[in-house]
């Protein structure tokens, strides 16, 4: 067979295969809107963790190397003021800085807001600069008023500096930056003690020894390191899109037994269609050609809907379907764009787990009906 | 000139279990070249099952048959169909047109995986739905046609590969009178073309017309007469 011959009976057959899918549109557009689900499902969840793993590792980039925090009875308690500069000390650590923040219940909202004051605020004393959670929830804008019932009783008559801007990152939703002033006022004066005190060791090797020292030097401190943060982070986004794999399980069930119910056997319509074929000279290899574009067509397609919905749904629509139970419990579920960070590899297993078995599920009972006597059709 | 020559050939259903059927029995026969054949027989007697024998769409349990001297029933599968593809048509009881696609699509089926232009194939089906007088249904659906016209249509697709033997199972059993009649003509176009024709029927407007060459009555899967 020439090339050209060879290419006009790919096109020939291909053709058939084509007008094979449009004979039957009801059940393979079903066929293909179960699928495209199915693959929009688990596109949607590997999009999504992806990105909020990304977004952690950014958090975590301008996170400090170690954080040491004084411990009473077990629970967190202010440290004082003096261990900043025995800690400064520490052969390893290039400097030392004491941090003020605490959480703050806003009895309006009924959400927990994290109230900090950073270390080079931009702002005056009355000015706040506030997540975008923080913003949604209280309904304000930048120049608004900000009001906070402060340690006295009273309320901080505070104004809204400016708003963190929604793509910054997932942690910056509830925050609330302010002075220290402001913060003096909002929980009550204690100047001499800090909420904790970061270091900055320049040797990522150093970090574990340093961390030690701290312990031998404050025995009433625990010092966390930014391997253990990066680790809380995982565990926490692993477990929470182990959870959507789970809910997801189903899904993927009900596209197992899809795959099988094809594998299983094909309709009394198309085991005959297929003897018919045989009788007028098909070779069975044409036959599984034909079957093999058809299963490649519906699950490319079903394929290319489902990643680009899932593209949709969670970089242009911040995946409402997931939002809940992915980004937290908070009352102030913040509102972003999430950045695309999806590997090739990822996406290429998708596709390995999703296409190739149902291509060859598609293959196999049409294999089977295509190497039985084409007689059987004369006497049907 | 003999065209297929067939040897002692049996063809048996469900070998070594209870419900074991020999369909064909030890029938031995020669197919002339050019000739229409007829086999006839009452229902179950083995005219389908031979015909099927004969068309190289199964393999005998045993005997042989030769096509033109070629032996067929010891050829790969893949060479069986290469014979069957270009040496015979087919034309079944039930027609067998694919639903869904049109009168046209359905003609040129046995020659879509041969890698012929579509312009060339579908020129080639035309002209034989035209001369069966069926070329203003090439457009319609197969699904619509009406009996005569699904039998024309089948017609057409067993010629479409311009084969040497046509082989058509009780081609009438879903015609009138006035339908089969026609049919018989269509028969005698196709003998005039110098093709072969075999035939299993038990209507006797087939097996009486004068187009036959040739009668072999079957019964119970053994030849019982052989008359021309």
């Amino acid at each position: 067979m020439t090339w050209r011959a060879w290419l006009e009976r790919q096109r020939a057959l291909l053709d058939f295969t084509l007008a094979s899918l449009g004979r039957r549109p009801g059940k393979n557009l079903a066929l293909l809107l179960v699928y495209a689900l199915i693959v929009f499902a688990l596109a949607s969840t590997l999009f999504f963790t992806a990105a909020l793993r990304r977004e952690a590792a950014l958090v975590l980039q301008g996170a400090p190397d170690v954080v040491v925090q004084r411990l009473v009875a077990g629970r967190h308690d202010p440290i004082p003021a003096a261990a900043v500069a025995k800690l400064a000390a520490i052969r390893g650590v290039s400097a030392a800085a004491g941090r003020r923040w605490g959480y703050y219940f806003d009895r309006g909202t009924r959400a927990n807001l994290t109230v900090q004051v950073p270390p080079d605020y931009w702002g005056h004393d009355g000015e706040v600069v506030i997540g975008e959670g923080v913003a949604r929830a209280r309904d304000v804008a930048a120049g608004g008023a900000f009001p906070m019932r402060a340690a006295t009783g009273g309320y901080l008559h505070l104004r809204v500096r400016e708003v963190i801007p929604a793509g910054s990152a997932l942690v910056s939703a509830d925050l609330v930056l302010l002075s220290e002033t402001d913060f003096q006022r909002l929980f009550g004066p204690d100047p001499d003690r800090f909420t904790d005190v970061v270091l900055t060791v320049p040797n990522a090797k150093e970090v574990p020894k340093v961390a030690e020292k701290v312990v031998r030097l404050i025995p009433e401190a625990r010092a966390i390191t930014r391997a253990e943060l990066l680790r809380t982070y995982e565990s926490v986004f692993d477990w929470r899109s182990g959870l959507v794999v789970a809910l997801l399980a189903s899904a993927v069930l009900a596209f197992a037994v899809v795959a099988w119910d094809k594998a299983a056997g094909l309709s009394a319509e198309e085991r005959r269609e297929i003897g018919v074929l045989k009788a007028l000279g098909w070779e069975t290899s044409d036959v599984l050609l034909v079957k093999l574009q058809e299963g490649a067509v519906v699950s490319l397609v079903a394929f290319a809907l489902g990643v680009l919905a899932a593209y949709a749904h969670v970089v242009l629509g911040a995946a409402p379907l997931f939002a809940a139970v992915l980004k937290g419990w908070s009352t102030l579920s913040p509102a972003f764009q999430l950045t695309p960070d999806v590997s090739a590899l990822e996406l290429a297993t998708l596709f390995v787990l999703t296409v190739v078995p149902y291509t060859a599920a598609t293959v196999v009972p049409a294999w089977r009906a295509a190497t039985t006597d084409p007689d059987a059709v004369m006497r049907s | 000139m003999t065209l297929i020559e067939v040897e002692r050939v049996r063809r048996v259903f469900h070998q070594g279990r209870p419900d074991e059927l020999t369909a064909v029995d030890g029938v031995s026969l020669s197919i002339v070249a050019g000739e229409v054949t007829v086999l006839r027989g009452p229902s179950g007697s083995g005219k389908s099952s031979l015909l099927a024998l004969l068309g190289g769409m199964a393999r005998p349990t045993s005997g042989r048959i030769h096509l033109e001297g070629r032996e067929l029933t010891s050829l790969p599968e893949r060479f069986l169909t290469e014979v069957r593809r270009r040496t015979f048509g087919f034309v079944f009881q039930q027609f067998h047109l694919v639903r869904g696609l049109t009168v046209l699509e359905n003609v040129m089926l046995p020659a879509t995986p041969l890698g012929v232009p579509r312009a060339e194939l579908a020129r080639r089906a035309t002209a034989l739905l035209e001369r069966l007088a069926i070329g203003h249904r090439a457009r319609a659906r197969a699904d619509w046609l009406s009996g005569g016209e699904a039998q024309r249509v089948a017609i057409a697709r067993a010629l479409i590969n311009d084969p040497r033997v046509i082989i058509a199972d009780e081609p009438t059993a879903h015609l009138d009178s006035r339908l089969s009649m026609e049919l018989l003509e269509i028969v005698a176009g196709l003998k005039a073309d110098g093709r072969t024709v075999i035939v299993a029927s038990h209507d006797p407007l087939v097996y009486l017309a004068g187009v036959v060459d040739r009668t072999v009555s079957l019964r119970d899967g053994r030849v019982e007469a052989d008359s021309r």
